[in-house]
């Protein structure tokens, strides 16, 4: 990370990893590659034969009743509409869905604009295993392993141009292979879009996988955004295309519902969605629900990027 | 022009002595489904109710509400159209069925969802608008569950009859309440508010033609209820 030209939005890494992880990353992926389950008797979660352990990934702001979501519940409970509406419908619908050969158009202000083949498109940045908690907007939540690369490293390569102030997301549009955008529920391809210091923060993945695999086709095969302290429907699936423009793109949910899904959509216990409170959220396998937390627990190495904003008005 | 025979077989059509065991069954399985898939998720680590059992059990039995709404309205114009006159005695125990899907979806809402968290329902009861209208519907469905026996009916006699004409106005706050509680799949709720509207409308069609003149049916008592 040190020879990365420091930008107005790029933070130190040390206001972004607690230091006593970040210099504990060596070490750590060291013992990742013997440990077994490092983090909670995980190997049980997920089928696979026995003997056949492997270390879920590094721990991103998890807490210390954290535990990885089952294999089953993260790639069966999904909010997918390309694919349905209903959350068990992507499983079922994805399942012929060819997420390769695919490609990747990184373009709009950059110095190096460029379409990607997959495999070339991963090869700026270095695949690892991280594990993050995951929150819906609509009030439940899981704790996921991802795999996937920094975003960061995919702009750094395309270098943005100087007036650059934001990062726009596409979805794949094609309603023969996602018959879910045969059906007008929302405008399609669903676009995102993220602010470019949010972009580049190192938290931010573009997520291959989950679980050490790759990521189901219900999950968002094959590339998709994971941002860990915003509600999950800014985590944009099956992206075709990654755009940098100076206007804040306009967004999904926010053309569908402006008063109820806005453009920041970070996790915030104290700003309710109009139809339901946002302080509580009921994680996926548990009875009881949990206090939600501010950033979705990441409040440590994100607030800074809002210092000044209104969180009520930009929610 | 002599109607077809199968159309007279299905006018024939009466109530068969395994009637009311289907009907019960009909009413109660749906319902114990959801409470045995909600324990048997909890308590057996099963997924009958999916990865999200209270939340999917709530919609679940918001959708039975209404499933059985469609029932109750439905059962005076088949008796009008197919003849059927025996479903009469059917309809308290829909409306009924209703009523009190209509109050396990609530308290579940209370109990399992929100978990008695007191800030939280007094801001569903007033600020959440769906859910307002939700449990308009439900308030107005109690003195209809009360006044339900016999007894309430010989007593109120026309009066019970204007009472109970406020079923006509769940139907709609229940599809106001659906409508507006999904993120944008409005697919069911639009198709319940078609089958709604036709039942409603149907009662709008058959009520003006009663009173233009059809006088010939004016001895009999009142034919919509």
């Amino acid at each position: 990370m040190l020879n990365r030209p420091r930008t107005t939005t790029d933070l130190p890494s040390s206001e972004i990893t607690p230091e006593s992880l970040y210099m504990n990353r060596r070490e750590w992926l060291a013992a990742a590659g013997l440990t077994v389950g490092a983090i909670v008797g995980a190997d049980a979660l997920l089928p696979r034969p026995a003997g056949a352990q492997q270390a879920l990934g590094k721990p991103y702001g998890l807490q210390s009743d954290d535990k990885p979501t089952p294999w089953e519940d993260v790639t069966s409970y999904n909010n997918f509409y390309e694919f349905g509406t209903a959350k068990d419908d992507p499983k079922e619908m994805a399942k012929d869905f060819k997420p390769r050969p695919w490609t990747v158009k990184v373009d709009g202000m950059v110095k190096k604009p460029g379409d990607y083949g997959l495999d070339d498109f991963l090869k700026a940045g270095r695949v690892e295993d991280r594990i993050y908690r995951h929150r819906c907007v609509e009030a439940w939540s899981m704790v996921i392993p991802w795999r996937g690369i920094m975003l960061a490293d995919v702009l750094r390569r395309a270098e943005p141009a100087p007036g650059a102030r934001y990062v726009e997301f596409t979805t794949l549009y094609d309603p023969r292979r996602m018959p879910g955008q045969r059906e007008s529920v929302l405008r399609w391809p669903y676009a995102e879009g993220l602010r470019l210091d949010e972009a580049m923060h190192p938290l931010t993945l573009l997520a291959t996988g989950v679980y050490g695999r790759d990521l189901p086709n219900q999950n968002g095969a094959p590339l998709r955004l994971v941002v860990p302290w915003k509600y999950g429907f800014k985590g944009i699936k099956s992206i075709v295309r990654i755009r940098l423009t100076d206007r804040q793109p306009s967004t999904a949910w926010n053309d569908s519902a402006p008063g109820e899904y806005g453009f920041y959509s970070n996790v915030n216990p104290t700003v309710d969605h109009p139809r339901w409170s946002q302080a509580k959220e009921r994680r996926i396998g548990e009875f009881l629900r949990r206090p939600t937390l501010m950033f979705n627990g990441y409040a440590d190495q994100v607030a800074s990027l809002y210092a000044g904003m209104d969180l009520r008005k930009n929610y | 022009m002599p109607l077809p025979a199968w159309w007279n077989a299905v006018r024939e059509f009466r109530r068969p002595w395994w009637w009311t065991w289907v009907l019960w069954l009909a009413i109660l399985v749906p319902g114990l489904a959801v409470f045995a898939g909600l324990l048997s998720d909890f308590l057996m680590n099963t997924r009958w109710l999916g990865s999200n059992p209270i939340k999917d059990g709530e919609q679940i039995l918001g959708q039975l509400t209404i499933k059985y709404l469609v029932a109750a309205l439905a059962v005076t114009p088949l008796r009008r159209l197919l003849g059927w006159n025996w479903l009469a005695r059917d309809r308290r125990t829909f409306g009924l069925t209703v009523f009190f899907y209509a109050l396990t979806h609530f308290l579940w809402f209370v109990l399992l969802d929100i978990q008695l968290d007191g800030a939280e329902l007094a801001k569903a009861l007033t600020k959440r608008t769906y859910i307002v209208v939700g449990f308009s519907a439900l308030l107005l469905m109690l003195p209809l569950a009360l006044t339900s026996t016999k007894a309430s009916i010989a007593r109120l006699r026309k009066r019970w009859t204007v009472l109970h004409r406020v079923t006509y106005v769940v139907p709609i706050l229940g599809a106001i309440h659906w409508w507006m509680s999904v993120k944008a799949d409005i697919g069911e709720p639009l198709i319940y508010s078609v089958v709604f509207t036709l039942l409603l409308g149907w009662r709008m069609w058959h009520a003006r033609r009663e009173t233009s003149g059809h006088a010939a049916t004016s001895h009999a008592p009142p034919a919509v209820h």
